[in-house]
């Protein structure tokens, strides 16, 4: 694998696994980590909370345009081993963004990049799949089954 | 001209401590949490954060605690606390497109592919008060079925295809966003700027004006194209990690408005457009937005722009609840300078009207 190659899939990981960690709560997360023997680390930057302005796009796919502000709260953390994780999460829960940002270092680590995604990971992703598949089930049954009333004959 | 009143500080302040007792009301009644106003009045939440224009659904419901239920206050209460925090920067625009849809209906085609989809609506209730809700009702668990795994593309792309509905306005190279929150409004305002002021308008306001759209005010032949609501993720493309990371989902109702032809000579006829989208669910809120969108564009699509929902500055100046409260509330603070002055002049127009008015016999006599 060339570097850049090498560059996008560890980034493609990277967002994989902050896309499961921004839909969990921090108690979970900090209840996966609890049972790793995690390495040195220390805050690079502090959690702090902010705003980013939302955009969405004329007609859903047209040019964006600012729709309204969410709260975010954003950490940086670094492992001894040098590796810097970044946290971001909508809300205002900076324990979260810094676990976040933990992960996020460990997940580029090669002794515990496999370690982090095997124990938090694939198993707050799992239950994010299970959270999704029943809310899909509900609305599905919902959904409209037309059918025409066939006018006896005469 | 307002003048500084003394005197009034511990008049203030104990207003403050009754407001405080009645806010709270009977206390051996149990206090209200965040956390249930935001699970059983949930569509107050989505009102608060969309016109407060701030996502945060925990802060939205202590301001609706804080504001006694007052919406308006309590959207008044989040714009301020926004003021508060530090801005990182824009996201991504979100594609709604690839929208987790709870509900997605269509007024314009029975057979959409990904079918309608009614979700958690009013829609064929019957609006009759029921009793059973007044205490400790527990729901039915909800009915599933199997879902489909097959997309549910917007009805304006479908349209789009055919060429048979205008397409939605690219970016132009370079153009920056609009924000209205940054800099002061001027007029005319490109779309950019009108939908977030709508985005953020009073709904109350934009039912008004949509319906006076529908009743012939600035006619233009709206169908409810689709309306969906569900959850979109949100990316935000932060400097330090150096790519686009994720910052999780938020809820959004999306309305396409599809409405009356316009073709010209080199341009074959095709629907026009107007959109809606708005924070959590709320479907009266984006489809009276669609509406004014629609009507706001009457200058570009060559109409006559008569009616009130057609008048851009009329709308965008008016649409803001927190800007409108304001001013009509500040008619309640001491204007006694003011009001002297009027008072003055009053008793002068009356002197002179009763003098010019006098008895010719006595104004004789006075000369």
């Amino acid at each position: 694998m060339d570097q850049v190659t090498q560059h996008n899939t560890q980034q493609a990981q990277r967002k994989a696994a902050m896309a499961v960690l921004a839909h969990a709560e921090a108690g979970e997360i900090a209840a996966r980590l609890r049972d790793l023997t995690l390495p040195a680390h220390q805050d690079l930057r502090t959690p702090e909370n902010g705003l980013v302005m939302l955009r969405g796009r004329v007609g859903g796919d047209g040019a964006p345009f600012n729709l309204g502000e969410a709260t975010v709260s954003r950490a940086a953390v670094r492992l001894a081993s040098g590796e810097v994780g970044f946290g971001y999460t909508l809300g205002r829960d900076g324990e979260k963004a810094r676990l976040i940002a933990l992960c996020d270092a460990l997940v580029q680590s090669r002794d515990f990049g496999g370690l982090v995604e095997r124990s938090v990971i694939a198993p707050l992703r799992e239950r994010l799949m299970v959270k999704r598949e029943q809310a899909a089930a509900e609305t599905a049954a919902t959904k409209v089954d037309f059918y025409t009333m066939v006018r006896g004959e005469g | 001209m307002y003048v500084a009143v003394k005197g009034g500080e511990r008049a203030i302040e104990n207003a403050h401590r009754l407001l405080a007792n009645a806010r709270r009301g009977d206390q051996s009644v149990p206090e209200v949490t965040l956390d249930q106003i935001s699970e059983q009045l949930g569509l107050a939440v989505d009102r608060v954060m969309s016109e407060g224009s701030l996502y945060d659904r925990e802060l939205a419901a202590l301001a609706i605690k804080q504001a006694r239920g007052d919406l308006i206050e309590a959207i008044f209460l989040v714009r301020a606390f926004r003021a508060t925090l530090p801005r990182f920067g824009a996201s991504e625009p979100v594609d709604t497109g690839a929208m987790r849809v709870q509900r997605r209906v269509s007024s314009t085609f029975k057979d959409i592919p990904g079918g309608q989809i009614l979700g958690p609506t009013f829609d064929y209730t019957h609006r009759l008060l029921d009793p059973s809700l007044a205490e400790g009702f527990v729901p039915e668990t909800p009915a599933t079925a199997e879902a489909s795994t097959a997309p549910t593309p917007r009805v304006t792309d479908i349209l789009g295809r055919d060429g048979l509905i205008e397409s939605s306005p690219e970016a132009e190279d370079g153009a920056s966003v609009g924000d209205l929150t940054r800099e002061p409004l001027n007029f005319p305002a490109d779309r950019d700027l009108r939908l977030q002021n709508l985005a953020r308008g009073d709904e109350g306001f934009l039912l008004a004006m949509g319906y006076s759209t529908q009743r012939g005010y600035g006619r233009n032949h709206p169908f409810a194209g689709e309306i969906r609501f569900g959850e979109v993720e949100v990316e935000f493309s932060a400097e330090d990690a150096g790519f686009a990371v994720p910052l999780g989902a938020i809820e959004l109702t999306e309305c396409q408005m599809v409405n009356q032809f316009k073709g010209s000579a080199t341009e074959a006829p095709c629907f026009t457009r107007g959109y809606g989208l708005a924070f959590g669910q709320s479907e009266r809120k984006t489809m009276s937005m669609a509406l004014v969108d629609r009507a706001l564009r009457a200058r570009e699509l060559g109409e006559e722009a008569l009616a009130p929902a057609q008048d851009e500055e009329f709308v965008m100046s008016h649409s803001d609840n927190v800007q409108a409260t304001g001013f009509v509330e500040h008619l309640k603070l001491p204007h006694y300078v003011d009001f002297q002055s009027e008072l003055g002049l009053l008793r002068k127009l009356r002197q002179e009207f009763a003098d010019a008015n006098a008895p010719d016999a006595m104004k004789e006599a006075a000369e």
